[in-house]
């Protein structure tokens, strides 16, 4: 089963410490070597985005930022057998943040894709 | 969900990730796996008890492994009778179990990577059948339980328990050494390891029996072990054949199934539906078996097959003169009369139906291909393009009667049908 991991948070003013980047490679290291880690990628900051909006049959477009107060930071996806696991995996993404970068704040969503293994 | 079933959930997921790494590294110092695997089991034990209770540690595999050692210590002196040098070996682990202090997954997994190796290589040790390989790979590798390989095999759970314990009392009795074989003989024994994912994954890819025409799930658990493997032995160009090959047969799983479960044949597939990740992966990987040189192996070869369809965009637009080719040279490596009949369709594309069944006219007296649904399908199929609907009809009426797939079976009544006269 696949499921796509989406990291969102609210940095601190401290700037992000090597040693997390240290870390989240090697919990990606990790789970590539134990073949579930399909794909993987930072995102800027959507103020390089934009945003197509269909409201009351009306199309518009928005450039970035977007309003909401947490930005989307990475995503991965993943190739598991239940959604604990996939718990599991964000759980060690997320505590390298909690361990690492004092103040950050976010969270994973975790959520299941469509395949040929749920009818998708 | 309560709490006391989330706990449960979150150890079994900590499990299934770690297992495979805790059973090898314990096999390293017990030189057996099944004592290892007990051991491992034990910690899962004392992980079920403490942690509903205690809540479960920051690194829960580092938390396993330590338990698991320490137990693995006690075992050791209990039993006075092993000799002096396993008696080393448990002190040494003593030291180790100390130095653990704060338990860091980091500084164990020096090893590791190696363990997990030893590991694949006896479970795939050709001392044992295919099936017990392929049984006890997906245990002691995959992570999975007894009722889960049974349940992927359709066999019952009693035969697959029976089918591992005589597996591990095999490797026992036989003094079978946890290690990565010697040069002179890692082609042979990486041969046996391929060979078991692979079977693994055809299983799922094109079930030989039941009611379903794929079971993805257990595509799904050999490409992870294909990737592990690749992962521990990035030289290895066979390897990244094996990975790519897998990775681009399964980007057609959810094309090669209709809405109703039957099977829709390659040329049939709607390619909207192939999957770009895994193409792309796969791409990937037959590029890395490239990167490394040397004539490519099997398995690359048919990787490159696949990798033909998974390039085209349509049936009319691929280079069915290359898979032809390609066919040749698969021929060559392993002298397969099935090989020669994927050939007869692959000719049959590219230089017209006719030439296709000459080739497949040749392999119908092949003893090995005496039960096999595929060639009076091939043939029945190359028969009908010719206009030879009454032959045709005949030849699907044989695939229907040979194959124990419910769903081809399906597949070939109705393609005889379409040859009636009159029929669509």
């Amino acid at each position: 089963m696949r499921y796509l991991m989406l990291l969102s948070g609210t940095n601190p003013a401290t700037p992000p410490p090597p040693a997390l980047f240290e870390a989240i490679m090697k919990l990606g290291g990790e789970a590539n070597a134990a073949g579930v880690l399909l794909d993987t990628a930072g995102l800027l900051p959507s103020q390089a985005g934009a945003r197509v909006t269909l409201a009351g049959g009306k199309m518009t477009v928005t450039d970035g930022p977007f309003t909401e107060s947490k930005e989307l930071i990475s995503y991965a996806l993943y190739d598991l057998r239940s959604r604990e696991e996939a718990v599991e995996w964000a759980s060690r993404f997320v505590k390298l943040h909690r361990d690492l970068w004092p103040g950050w704040e976010g969270q994973t969503d975790i959520l299941q894709v469509m395949g040929p293994d749920n009818g998708g | 969900m309560d709490r006391d079933e989330a706990t449960r959930s979150a150890i079994e997921a900590v499990w299934r990730i770690e297992s495979p790494r805790l059973i090898a590294g314990l096999a390293r110092i017990t030189g057996d796996v099944g004592a290892a695997e007990e051991l491992a089991q034990d910690a899962l034990v004392i992980a079920m008890e403490q942690w509903p209770v205690q809540g479960v540690p920051d690194g829960p595999g580092a938390w396993l492994m330590a338990t698991a050692k320490h137990r693995a210590i006690d075992l050791v002196r209990r039993r006075a009778r092993y000799d002096q040098k396993l008696r080393e070996i448990g002190r040494d682990m003593e030291t180790q179990a100390q130095a653990f202090g704060e338990p860091d997954v980091g500084t164990m997994d020096d090893h590791i990577g190696d363990d997990l190796l030893r590991l694949i290589f006896i479970a795939c040790h050709p001392i044992l059948s295919a099936q017990a390989r392929a049984a006890l790979t997906l245990r002691l590798v995959g992570g999975l339980t007894t009722h889960e390989i049974a349940r992927a095999f359709l066999v019952p759970e009693p035969t697959i328990a029976q089918r591992i314990v005589r597996a591990k009392r095999t490797l026992s009795e036989a003094n079978v050494p946890f290690e990565i074989p010697a040069p002179g003989e890692l082609a042979g024994r990486l041969g046996s390891v391929l060979e078991v994912i692979y079977l693994v994954f055809n299983e799922g890819y094109a079930a030989t029996s039941g009611d379903d025409w794929t079971r993805p799930e257990l595509c799904a658990e050999a490409l992870r072990l294909g990737r592990v493997l690749a992962g521990l032995m990035p030289r290895q160009a066979e390897v990244h054949g094996l990975v790519a090959l897998m990775e681009l047969q399964a980007s057609r799983i959810g094309a090669r199934t209709g809405p109703s479960g039957e099977p829709v044949l390659l040329t049939d597939q709607d390619r909207r539906r192939w999957d770009r990740l895994l193409i792309r992966r796969g791409l990937a990987a037959l590029a890395q078996t490239e990167q490394l040189g040397g004539a490519p192996g099997p398995y690359a070869v048919q990787a490159e097959i696949a990798a033909c369809h998974a390039r085209a965009a349509s049936v009319a637009g691929t280079d069915w003169e290359r898979i032809a080719a390609l066919y040749v040279v698969l021929a060559h490596l392993t002298s397969s009369p099935v090989v020669e009949l994927n050939r007869a369709v692959a000719v049959g594309m590219a230089f017209g139906p006719g030439k296709g069944l000459e080739i497949a006219d040749m392999l119908t007296g092949q003893p090995v291909l005496a039960g096999y649904a595929q060639l009076p399908a091939v043939r029945g199929d190359l028969l009908a393009k010719l206009g030879r609907l009454g032959e045709a009809r005949a030849e699907f009426a044989r695939a229907a009667a040979l194959t124990s797939n419910e769903r081809e079976r399906a597949l070939f009544l109705a393609r005889a049908a379409e040859c009636q006269p009159g029929g669509s």
